[in-house]
């Protein structure tokens, strides 16, 4: 039975004594400080009160962390089945490599022949990336995937900027179960969003894009296969109806994990990608982050006169390899180019992580990845489905790719037990929920992406569970609303937590609120 | 393929014939028949491309591809006396050790908040950690980079001040930073006007700035301290000009230099920014770093906020505890109109600075600041000692300062090859953003360089300079 720790841990505000220290800092040398003399800053400028941080001791830092990780639940204690997340395993072969001082300790700005294993390092996986997507050119320069989404979008306004063409092409056309990030990004780089319909078999509705897509048309954001898990099997044909507008198409590859060696984004008449580092190439998400989200693009020509390619509008350095001086060296940001989106080259240490791990796997075992993934997918699926209280929408006789999207519309409907309440029960037994509420165009959507790194014993148990659920639901539709009851605390109270007369984002504004010093 | 990969557990043929059998179907590849056959790719296709070594190797074989790697970057002697916006600082085993554990490493961004407790509490303590240090009161979970996070910084301004179309930005910020903000606003029609810095004091050129400040400017930036390593003295007076137009003020902050510098907020910033990588973090060739980002307690201001928000809450049966605040700010909730297209942030990194500043302490973060004046101005007045021309700016500074090798009649890139001959690297060469200072270079000291690491610079530039 699973029984999550539930230490009454207190802040580390409330932890620690005045006067401790954590860290063996070292002494300022005695000539040092005899040479420079006293600290002689304007008081203009000086600080005179130091920051209110508290005061530990190593000992207490370390058990009150612990502690902290032991209320906390990664792929490492058990499935994470969040869709379109990918939460696979991290292999620690490649945590290893890619914590390693020698690369944790290069500077940016260091001179590039000082850094040459590391340059060519990444000059192998920026082709290993474009072979995998079927691409041209890559730009690891990214932070994120959403990030990647911001470096593609602005390349592609930069396109219609080259050919002169801004002024008309403003709307940037995304389905209405894309994530949250395409309609955030393309209205970041100052397009105008237009949202088309999914069909019931799960493409896109190709009537309502026909009349959607014209001259103001700059591009598609779209994922392949979509959010439903469901491969897009008109793409060609909407990949022809944009360019005959002269419109680009992004593939948003956080669902990469569903086609790797099977088909790839390049061949399907994509211009630009990005790729989730963090979710298809197993660097671990830490949380939240780091991840890295590289570009990748399908060269062509944007202007005959003045000899500009796509791959000139790129943001970031790309690595290149220098024939004659057989060195490798970041190409720099052209007149062309969007700019720079981060302050530095790239996130360097998952790019490794994903070095090292496609290392290990080779073509053979990333092929393998995608079929057990689809395969555990489907298998997941077919279970579910046969469980009172859930269906599945959209493309109801068609395999699923990565992920599926449960519907507990019939329980919700019946006896009022939500994708919420199921969510907590899952959690009760030892599991983490699935991505809920999302996509939006599913009621009570429970998006569940195993991934091929989970075993076939735990899908089992995950499934007994649901049907557990279920048996509970319909039995007394109340006690679910209990749940969860073996997490380190119970249901949280989102509507206080957001109240503005309770709002706390940080200890400070607590202590004020107190003291009556707020509002 | 009939062996089981440790990475796939349900590779074992008998697992595969069991889901194939549940699933009513004879092969794998039945799975895919969706795909329309002129992009399918074949096994041998995918095969042949360049995809690793194409075929998988063992951890042995893949240890030996990277050790032959590393052993082709160059060994220095010292820790690179570079800075620039990031820095070499020391990052304690204990904070390595602790993001390194699983439960934080391999967890998602805490959707399910009653089973992620601690890994929210971690945040929420970065995020008042923070607060405490640059003493402001609202900060997020974290942004990528300095960089972002002031470009995202200009972009709220923006967003709060609708109707203003102009933001000013100081020459002698950070001018990677400053190309970041013009990536990020290059969509918006905005006007980014540029101050010049006083070419004696090397500060703002606080006159000009009145004279830009208007109604139409939406926000003015100051970075302090500023790229040049000059601790910039008159913030403040610049923060009061540009309340006086009704826009707003932000900082951007290296936030070890918060041990002896006054904080953004008794400066009067509205949004402050900054560079986290210092507080924990390797220098990672780039990244991961953290992007600092706070802004004051006012709900005009919290509602226009980038980023995720980890905030106090309690449960149902009333025990304290945390979950992700204000979400309807963020992209996948109000989509196209999110205040941010910010998911993945850098939550591992906000913990290990939260770790390394509960390590330090109130009392450790005025030392380690200490320490990094002292080892550079030791450095500065050692130099100039020994003949450097070290007074490119009359303004004290921090833990960085510019060099000029111009009377010399020497290119930095020779003294730069000439240091490096003897396992030393040496600062920025700056000359290519500020070409007025010709051959200077931005030299960075911190806790790592020791003295004899300092000494041994010197004795270096030294023989470069006047022993040629």
């Amino acid at each position: 039975m699973f029984k999550q720790a539930k230490w009454s841990e207190p802040l580390v505000f409330e932890l620690g004594a005045p006067g401790r220290i954590g860290v063996a800092l070292p002494e300022i040398d005695e000539e040092i400080k005899n040479l420079v003399g006293e600290v002689k800053i304007p008081s203009s400028i000086k600080r005179t009160t130091p920051p209110q941080l508290p005061e530990l001791s190593e000992v207490e830092v370390v058990r009150h962390f612990t502690n902290l990780t032991q209320m906390s639940y990664g792929v490492d204690n058990g499935p994470v089945p969040l869709g379109s997340c990918t939460m696979k395993y991290n292999p620690r072969i490649a945590w290893e490599i890619a914590f390693d001082p020698r690369i944790t300790e290069l500077h940016p700005l260091q001179d590039e022949k000082t850094v040459q294993g590391l340059l060519e390092l990444m000059y192998e996986l920026q082709r290993w990336l474009a072979n995998i997507v079927g691409m041209d050119v890559c730009t690891l320069h990214p932070a994120a995937g959403a990030h990647g989404e911001l470096a593609g979008v602005l390349t592609i306004k930069k396109y219609h900027e080259v050919k002169g063409q801004l002024d008309k092409k403003t709307e940037i056309i995304i389905p209405d179960s894309a994530h949250g990030t395409n309609p955030a990004s393309a209205a970041m780089a100052g397009f105008k969003v237009i949202e088309v319909p999914t069909g019931l078999d799960g493409n896109v509705d190709m009537e309502a894009l026909k009349s959607i897509v014209g001259d103001s048309t700059a591009g598609l954001m779209i994922t392949n296969p979509s959010t439903l898990g469901l491969f897009e099997e008109h793409i060609l044909e909407i990949a022809e109806l944009f360019h005959n507008y002269d419109a680009l198409l992004y593939y948003d590859g956080a669902n990469l994990n569903g086609i790797m060696g099977y088909t790839r984004p390049g061949d399907m008449g994509f211009d630009i990608a990005h790729i989730n580092i963090h979710k298809t190439f197993s660097s671990p998400h830490g949380g939240g982050g780091p991840g890295a989200g590289p570009i990748c693009i399908k060269d062509r020509l944007v202007d005959r006169d003045r000899n500009i390619w796509l791959r000139d509008l790129i943001p970031g350095y790309v690595v290149v390899y220098d024939e004659k001086e057989r060195v490798y060296k970041l190409r720099g940001l052209g007149p062309y180019s969007v700019g720079l989106l981060k302050s530095f080259f790239a996130n360097t240490v998952p790019l490794v992580w994903a070095y090292v791990y496609i290392l290990m796997m080779g073509p053979q075992g990333l092929r393998r990845v995608t079929e057990h993934a689809v395969l555990v997918t489907n298998y997941f699926a077919k279970l579910v489905s046969e469980i009172r209280g859930f269906e599945i929408p959209y493309g109801k006789s068609r395999f699923r790719k990565h992920e599926v999207v449960v519907s507990a519309r019939p329980m919700s409907n019946e006896v009022g037990v939500t994708a919420e309440d199921i969510a907590k029960g899952l959690l009760d037994a030892g599991f983490y929920a699935p991505t809920i509420y999302f996509p939006l165009i599913v009621k009570e959507a429970l998006q569940t992406e195993f991934t091929e790194t989970e075993t076939p014993e735990n899908i089992d148990k995950y499934v007994a569970r649901l049907r557990e659920i279920s048996e509970v639901a319909y039995k007394n539709s109340l006690e679910p609303k209990n749940w969860p009851i073996n997490t380190s605390v119970g249901r949280v109270n989102m509507a206080k937590a957001n109240n503005p007369k309770y709002l706390t984002p940080t200890w400070r504004v607590y202590l004020k609120r107190l003291r009556g010093e707020l509002e | 393929m009939n062996t089981s990969h440790p990475w796939i557990p349900s590779s074992t043929p008998e697992q595969v014939e069991k889901m194939l059998k549940i699933i009513g179907v004879k092969s794998i590849e039945e799975l895919f028949t969706d795909i329309p056959r002129e992009v399918l790719l074949t096994r041998e296709i995918w095969e042949s491309l360049e995809i690793g070594f194409k075929r998988p190797l063992s951890e042995i074989e893949a240890k030996r591809v990277i050790e032959e790697k590393f052993s082709r970057n160059t060994k220095l002697k010292t820790p690179p006396f570079l800075g620039g916006g990031v820095y070499p600082h020391y990052v304690p085993s204990l904070v390595k050790y602790i993001v390194s554990r699983g439960e934080f490493l391999t967890a998602y961004t805490p959707y399910q908040a009653e089973i992620s407790q601690g890994l929210m509490q971690a945040l929420f303590e970065y995020q008042s950690l923070i607060a405490e240090l640059l003493d402001m009161d609202v900060v997020n979970a974290s942004m990528y980079d300095w960089g972002s996070a002031a470009a995202e910084a200009v972009l709220m301004a923006l967003r709060v001040n609708k109707n203003r179309g102009k933001v000013i930005l100081p020459a002698n910020m950070n001018p990677f930073h400053k190309k970041v903000i013009e990536t990020y606003t290059w969509p918006h029609n905005i006007k980014l006007e540029i101050v010049p810095y006083d070419k004696i004091r090397g500060t703002i050129d606080i006159e000009r700035v009145k004279e830009l400040v208007d109604s139409n400017t939406a926000a003015v930036y100051v970075q302090y301290p500023n790229f040049f390593g000059i601790i910039e003295p008159e913030v403040r007076a610049i923060g009061e000009l540009t309340h006086e137009k009704g826009s707003l003020f932000i900082t951007g902050v290296y936030p070890i230099a918060l041990g002896l510098l006054k904080p953004p907020g008794e400066l009067g910033a509205d949004i402050a920014v900054g560079e986290g990588q210092p507080l924990g973090l390797g220098l990672n060739y780039g990244g991961p770093y953290l992007g600092v980002f706070a802004t004051r307690y006012d709900m005009n201001l919290i509602r226009q906020m980038p980023g995720r928000i980890i905030g106090l809450a309690e449960s149902v049966r009333s025990e304290r505890c945390f979950a992700m605040i204000l979400q309807t700010r963020e992209q996948h909730i109000r989509r196209a109109r999110a205040t941010s297209n910010i998911c993945t942030n850098e939550a591992l990194v906000a913990i290990a600075a939260a770790i390394y500043l509960s390590m330090l302490g109130k009392n450790g973060v005025v030392k380690l600041a200490e320490i990094n004046y002292y080892n550079a101005h030791y450095a500065w007045i050692k130099m100039k000692k020994n003949g450097l021309n070290v007074e490119v700016f009359k303004e004290d500074f921090f833990n960085e300062f510019p060099i000029s090798f111009n009377e010399f009649k020497l290119k930095y890139s020779v003294i730069h090859e000439k240091l490096l001959e003897k396992g030393i690297h040496g600062g920025l060469y700056i000359g290519k953003y500020y070409p007025e200072l010709g051959e200077t270079a931005l030299f960075a000291f911190t806790e790592v360089h020791l003295k004899s690491d300092i000494d041994m610079l010197i004795e270096a530039l030294r023989e470069v300079v006047f022993k040629r």
